[in-house]
């Protein structure tokens, strides 16, 4: 496999993204699918290259000080690792661990709860989040892309667009191009699978991928297919985070909530203020009791080098990771396991060696762009 | 929220259409929509718990989990609930051990508690200890303009109860399984029936009945006991009543019927679900024609197939939303023009999802 990533690098021309015509440049790293383009926004070298620009400029925020790339950083895997949770203007600190973009063009949904359906619908809104980018309205945008010649050329350029013709779905749609171009596969563990190459894993790792896929029951949601593996169901388990810990609150809370969405409060704001909020997880956006504390199946490549886990951080290692679910979904100083708890959760009775086994398979999930960034997870 | 809807429009919609709005609500909302005065009630219905011993302290834990999550959700429901029903078989084999630990549990409901007899409750010491726990296993009360009956439909003949079996433990393990040419056809009995009779002697017949039962107080398959042997002298007693609803749990999965005057849903288990009969196709199951069979059971996830279910008679007869683990809500509601059950979203054959047939 060719592909080789630098950090921050436009890596467009080595990847397999869908040219107008419908045919694809070049075959997709090993492991992975074709990346699914939406029609309405065909990649292009010039809209890529837009969209790099515009996810790494702390011009549109409140204080000037934060971009996407602020919690998604190149050089730390496009997370903020080691940081529990992301902190956003003025230093406010949010509720949840920041995702990696990492691969998340092949998400069906997008954020922890899945409130965002397409990463063009996702991007606008931590602009307008007052404790992500803290901007009032998305004008201040607009009139930076529209009055900045570097900018206006390349909308011009990109979209036929200019002046007040310019609008915040050309700028979604960027970032979201910029985005399709972040995916990552060709790990040891793909040249195992995929490739046969026996040496390319341990023999730990290799037994650890019994577990995963035997007594773990890991493969169940994080999903290994044939020909690929994105290590998740796009689905949504209430798996025992932080929700363990608010159960006396769970109704007021519940509540709480469902009255402040009647009366027009934003999702996106009452769960990143408020972590209590927060940990009522997918319910937020559906308001399915069957919701309850669920969270969206994080795909388990690169995840060595983005710790800490889980949607508040709150994991330190992959150790603590495979603990917690080998009690059955409890943690160190959880008081009970959560009645809402996924069905798919139960004790899975691994010993210690088995649990060291599952650690290094999983440490064999990184690609080889990422092998030098920041790793707040299970390796200093 | 896009939209409240008031009493008024609810009421200009009819029924269903106003059950299926209703659902894009969440069920918590539906009633905080309406506010101000009016007798509109809900209950919450949970049944079949099944709760198990292994040895000593520990039960089993899947079984566990189902009726604590149905408890937990049942108590997020605001308002309130009226009240909520335990449709029986609480226990698997009718320990006291069983049924204190099942009665622990829901002892964490916050609205009453009403209870309905199982088999699993009964084999062991008919029913005594259970009786302790719960009181009568028949009887009725009224609500808000609703009459409701509470059955013990689980009997069966007294030579199979009395004079079969060396053992208690032996009768209650007959009774136990489902596909046991040893079991006994259910029945509520002459006595009860005698009870039903003056009972419902004292209800104007333009009164919605609602009736809880364990078994189905229809014939729909022997061979696994879903089934009532005197259902239909049951059922003559209640035809007189303009709108008469059957609810009963024992099937574990979704079934519904219309029989006359008289509408039947069934409820869901929290803990497993049993498969339709019609899918076991040695002998001949009477499935009510109505009923679309949930298209359901990942295996993984052990709560999918189980749940349970949100009630009301507001339109004088059974709307019930069934909350489904890991799979979607459903809803069951009375169609007026029709004039029977139906499934708001999957009823037209246009409209359901091929079943899974291959794992």
């Amino acid at each position: 496999m060719a592909m080789r990533m630098r950090s921050g690098a436009l890596v467009f021309a080595l990847l397999g993204f869908t040219i107008g015509s419908g045919t694809r440049c070049q075959a997709e790293p090993l492991g992975l699918p074709p990346v699914p383009i939406p029609a309405d926004n065909p990649q292009t070298p010039e809209k890529i290259s837009l969209g790099d620009k515009l996810f790494h400029d702390s011009r549109f925020s409140g204080d000037g000080t934060i971009s996407c790339s602020t919690c998604h950083a190149n050089d730390k895997a496009f997370t903020d690792s080691p940081l529990k949770t992301s902190h956003g203007i003025g230093g406010h600190a949010g509720t949840r661990n920041a995702p990696t973009v990492i691969n998340a063009a092949y998400f069906h949904t997008l954020f922890w709860d899945g409130r965002a359906s397409s990463l063009e619908d996702q991007s606008q809104n931590p602009f307008l989040n007052p404790i992500e980018m803290g901007l009032p309205s998305h004008e201040p945008i607009l009139k930076i892309v529209r009055d900045d010649p570097a900018y206006s050329d390349a909308f011009k350029k990109v979209f036929g667009a200019s002046g007040a013709g310019i609008s915040m779905e050309h700028v979604k749609k960027a970032i979201a191009s910029y985005e399709r171009t972040l995916i990552s596969g060709d790990s040891p563990f793909d040249r195992w699978y995929f490739h046969h190459d026996s040496a390319a894993i341990s023999e730990p790792a290799k037994r650890g991928f019994d577990v995963f896929v035997g007594q773990g029951r890991c493969v169940s949601c994080h999903v290994i297919e044939q020909t690929q593996a994105l290590f998740t169901d796009n689905r949504f388990h209430n798996i025992g985070v932080g929700i363990n810990r608010i159960q006396p609150e769970t109704p007021r809370l519940a509540a709480e909530f469902l009255i402040a969405k009647a009366a027009g409060a934003s999702v996106d704001k009452s769960v990143l203020s408020d972590p209590k909020t927060s940990d009522l997880g997918r319910f937020a956006v559906t308001t399915h009791f069957d919701e309850i504390g669920a969270f969206k199946t994080s795909t388990l490549r690169n995840i060595a080098v983005t710790g800490p886990y889980m949607h508040d951080g709150s994991l330190k290692t992959l150790r603590d990771v495979v603990k917690h679910y080998n009690q059955g979904g409890k943690s160190e100083g959880d008081p009970s396991i959560n009645p809402y708890l996924s069905g798919g959760i139960r004790p899975l009775n691994l010993s210690d060696q088995q649990m060291d086994d599952l650690v290094a398979f999983m440490e064999t999930l990184t690609s080889p762009a990422y092998v030098n960034a920041s790793a707040g997870g299970s390796k200093p | 929220m896009s939209k409240l809807i008031t009493r008024r429009s609810v009421m200009a919609a009819g029924a269903a259409g106003a059950v299926g709005t209703l659902t894009t609500l969440p069920i918590s909302m539906v009633r905080l929509a309406f506010g101000g005065t009016r007798d509109d009630f809900t209950f919450t219905y949970i049944s079949d718990a099944h709760i198990q011993q292994i040895k000593g302290s520990t039960f089993v834990r899947n079984w566990d989990q189902g009726l604590r999550r149905a408890v937990a959700e049942a108590n997020l429901v605001k308002p309130e609930s009226d009240f909520v029903i335990f449709g029986g078989d609480l226990a698997q084999l009718g320990k006291k051990d069983e049924l204190d630990h099942g009665a622990e549990i829901l002892s964490h409901l916050s609205p009453k508690l009403h209870t309905v007899m199982g088999e699993h409750d009964y084999y062991l010491d008919l029913g005594e200890y259970w009786s302790k726990l719960y009181g009568p296993q028949y009887y009725s009360f009224d609500h808000k303009g609703v009459h409701f009956v509470v059955l013990n439909s689980i009997l069966t003949t007294d030579e199979w109860t009395f004079h079969r079996w060396p053992s208690d433990e032996q009768r209650m393990q007959e009774m136990a399984g489902l596909d046991n040419p040893n079991g006994s056809p259910f029945m509520v009995g002459e006595k009860q029936r005698a009870w039903l009779k003056e009972d419902l002697s004292k209800i104007q017949h333009d009164t919605p009945i609602v009736v809880f039962s364990h078994s189905p107080l229809q014939k729909i398959y022997k061979g696994w006991n879903f089934w009532t042997d005197d259902a239909e002298e049951v059922q003559a007693l209640l035809q007189p009543f303009k709108s008469v609803n059957v609810i009963y749990g024992h099937v574990h999965q979704i079934q519904y019927n219309q029989i006359g005057n008289i509408s039947f849903n069934s409820v869901m288990a929290t803990a497993w679900p049993w498969p339709y009969p019609q899918s076991y196709a040695q002998v001949e199951s009477h499935l009510p024609v109505l009923t679309v069979p949930m298209n359901r059971g990942d295996p993984f996830f052990e709560r999918d197939a189980t749940g349970w279910q949100l009630i009301d008679v507001n339109s004088g007869r059974v709307a019930a939303r069934y909350q489904l683990w890991d799979n979607e809500p459903r809803t069951v509601a009375f169609d007026h023009k029709q004039g029977r059950p139906v499934d708001l979203a999957f009823q037209e054959p246009t409209h359901r999802r091929p079943a899974q047939n291959h794992y």
